[in-house]
């Protein structure tokens, strides 16, 4: 696998304040890598670190095969495009997008090529001429996107671009990052606090959380086998049940639960052994209807409260003197009061040792 | 959220009141002449005539004739005009042995203001801009010691001056004002322009940095377009400033032949020979303060724009 960005035993602190300790990170060719976490996790200071706009303290930031721990942000062969766009807004949209050309001394005609063919690829020809003011949101940041794209650069870094975007144009957007990924094949780096963003876009996703990465996967194992109790109460929404209990080393026991972890894939494929632990659920795993007659493991709950949405509906119940929450499908009808036969299968489960909050 | 509580606030008035707002709505329209506005207008109206006055006093003056103005009634309109006060302040009033009226004062002012108003913008600019863009250790203390400057009062500093520049051998002479001048210029224009530049947005930076814009690019193709209101402000301030100057004029200029327009203004006034000619002494004053008088006028816009968006971001 080629190495595009690696960060190497990263530590940044501002006097007393750590922001980030030993991290380290190895971001591969060509790779979406999503940095997600909630605000204040460091994900942003990372990422001006990558760029060059933060000074770290100690540890090492490879790009290409260079190191560039102490290179100007525009030596690194990176291009960065920021949540407010950051346009300057006294340039037209074609003064912008040379601005970082002309200051590289490339020639006139070159420059000229290089706009067109950004101008091209993002759909902004018509604006070239425009100063920002006179542009949407949209058209601003797909111009602050061309400026990263017009430097003919290795790594793409995204810091909350569509954060100031309404719903809509938010998700359209999305797709098109999604399609200019595929077209350019540039390595991206790419912070965002929504899981949304995380999970259509990243080919990796790394969870932050108090300048360290709680995990690092696809987002298929960060969704469906999280490594720990942070990273599996982020992500998804509604967020996952939780139900704390004692394992011994085939069931899983809490209250009147007795459950056989039958087809439940162990870390290491070792079966743990007896210890207090904690089950996680998602509430899109739980099986309702005529299946949950058939289900590995059977349950009633008592439906408290039903959220209808359209597409699914969303039931608070109480499961054993707790609450616990089902996704169901749009259609069902299911009213407060009622006994809702559900069952679950301990493969699609999690399990984690109370403890240490670890996957078990 | 915030639209959610807007649209739950409106359904809620439209429940109170449904569908009988079709007229005008609103207080009802005050009248015109009501007892507040006779007070509010009345006393902008007297407090507008008691600073006009002096003006209206000081023209009408300097364009009579000396019998006129014995007669005594200093607000009545001149009754034969005459512009010779003025063309006798300009080119021949006499200040101890010379009687070449303001004109020489007036070309050493600009010869110490021009200089001045470069050295002192350019400075204060790239301070601010440093200070606020480029924080190095102890940038803050580099901050608070000039801060602190700024609130010494000249007169402690005055003689020490005196010193530094005899050793400096410029004392006596329009560099070593100027010099005078760009140093107690700063601390305040450094406080202007750091505010300023402070917000503009961090990002905005960041990306001229990723774009390859050093120090220098960033401060003239960024920073400088987008700060014009700024600039006036301490041109104003400068212009001012200096030109009104008159204690460090008449310290550390020694010749009469270098005194700044001020300084000379004064001696014009307080001449004491002779009879006292009120009309030439007005003319002279007004041909003073019309510098910073044109300056107000062409940017008095940008001015308020300038000092607005300092007060509110700053």
């Amino acid at each position: 696998m080629n190495h595009s960005v690696e960060i190497k035993n990263l530590d940044l602190s501002f006097g007393a304040v750590t922001v980030l300790e030993n991290l380290n990170l190895d971001i591969h060719k060509g790779e979406f890598l999503v940095l997600l976490g909630s605000s204040g996790c460091g994900k942003s200071t990372l990422l001006n670190c990558i760029a060059g706009l933060l000074e770290v303290s100690d540890g090492q930031i490879w790009i290409e095969g260079k190191n560039v721990t102490w290179e100007a942000p525009s030596d690194r062969g990176i291009g960065m495009v920021f949540q407010s766009y950051a346009l300057y807004p006294q340039m037209t949209v074609k003064g912008n997008l040379s601005f970082g050309l002309k200051n590289a001394k490339v020639p006139k005609a070159e420059i000229e090529k290089r706009v067109q063919r950004a101008a091209d690829v993002l759909q902004i020809q018509p604006l070239l001429d425009r100063k920002p003011g006179a542009l949407s949101g949209g058209q601003r940041q797909r111009v602050a996107i061309g400026r990263a794209l017009v430097r003919d650069v290795d790594v793409f870094l995204f810091d909350e671009p569509l954060s100031n975007l309404d719903a809509k144009l938010r998700a359209d957007l999305r797709v098109e990052l999604k399609r200019l990924h595929q077209q350019l094949e540039n390595t991206m780096i790419y912070v965002t606090h929504d899981q949304i963003e995380a999970m259509t876009l990243a080919d990796r996703i790394a969870i932050m959380k108090g300048g360290s990465i709680m995990q690092l996967g696809s987002p298929d194992e960060i969704y469906n086998r999280p490594q720990n109790l942070y990273v599996a109460d982020f992500i998804g929404s509604p967020s996952m049940n939780f139900i704390e209990g004692e394992f011994d080393g085939t069931h899983f026991k809490a209250g009147d639960m007795n459950m056989e972890m039958i087809g439940y894939a162990y870390v290491g494929s070792l079966t743990p052994s007896a210890r207090r632990a904690t089950i996680g659920i998602r509430p899109e795993h739980v099986i309702t209807g005529e299946l949950a007659a058939t289900a590995p493991q059977r349950f009633t709950a008592t439906v408290d409260l039903v959220e209808p949405m359209g597409s699914d509906t969303l039931v608070y119940a109480t499961l054993d003197g707790k609450m616990f929450r089902i996704r169901m499908d749009g259609q069902a009808k299911v009213k407060p009061g009622e006994s809702l036969p559900i069952g679950i299968d301990p493969a699609r489960a999690s399990l984690f040792d109370t403890k240490t909050e670890q996957r078990l | 959220m915030a639209d959610v509580g807007i649209l739950a606030t409106t359904k809620a008035a439209e429940q109170i009141a449904p569908r009988t707002l079709d007229g005008p709505s609103g207080p009802r329209p005050k009248r015109r002449f009501s007892r507040a506005n006779i007070i509010v207008y009345g006393t902008l109206f007297i407090v507008a005539v008691y600073y006009a006055l002096p003006l209206y006093v000081m023209i009408v003056t300097s364009l009579k004739g000396m019998p006129e103005i014995q007669m005594g009634n200093i607000f009545a309109p001149p009754i034969e005009v005459t512009f010779e006060p003025w063309v006798k302040a300009w080119s021949e009033a006499c200040t101890g042995i010379n009687c070449d009226g303001l004109s020489r004062g007036f070309w050493n002012s600009v010869n110490i203001l021009i200089p001045s108003l470069i050295v002192s913008i350019a400075v204060a600019s790239i301070n601010g801009y440093a200070l606020s863009m480029w924080k190095f250790k102890g940038s803050e203390v580099f901050f608070s010691i000039l801060m602190i400057g700024a609130f010494i009062p000249y007169q402690v500093m005055l003689y020490p001056i005196v010193i530094m520049l005899r050793e400096a051998g410029l004392y006596g002479s329009l560099s070593g004002l100027v010099l005078v001048h760009v140093a107690f210029g700063m601390p305040i224009n450094t406080l202007l322009f750091r505010n300023y530049f402070a917000a503009i947005p961090e990002e905005l930076f960041k990306a001229a940095r990723v774009d390859g814009a050093g120090f220098w690019a960033i401060f003239f193709r960024i920073i400088m377009p987008m700060s014009l209101p700024i600039f006036v402000v301490a041109l104003i301030i400068q212009v001012t400033g200096i030109w009104n100057d008159f204690l460090f004029g008449v310290t550390y200029i020694s010749s009469p032949d270098r005194y700044p327009m001020t300084v000379q203004l004064n001696n014009i006034v307080n001449s004491v020979q002779g009879v006292k000619e009120y009309n030439v002494n007005m003319a002279a004053t007004l041909l003073t303060g019309l510098v910073p008088l044109t300056i107000y006028f062409i940017s008095g816009k940008l001015f308020v724009r300038g000092i607005a968006a300092g007060a509110v971001k700053g």
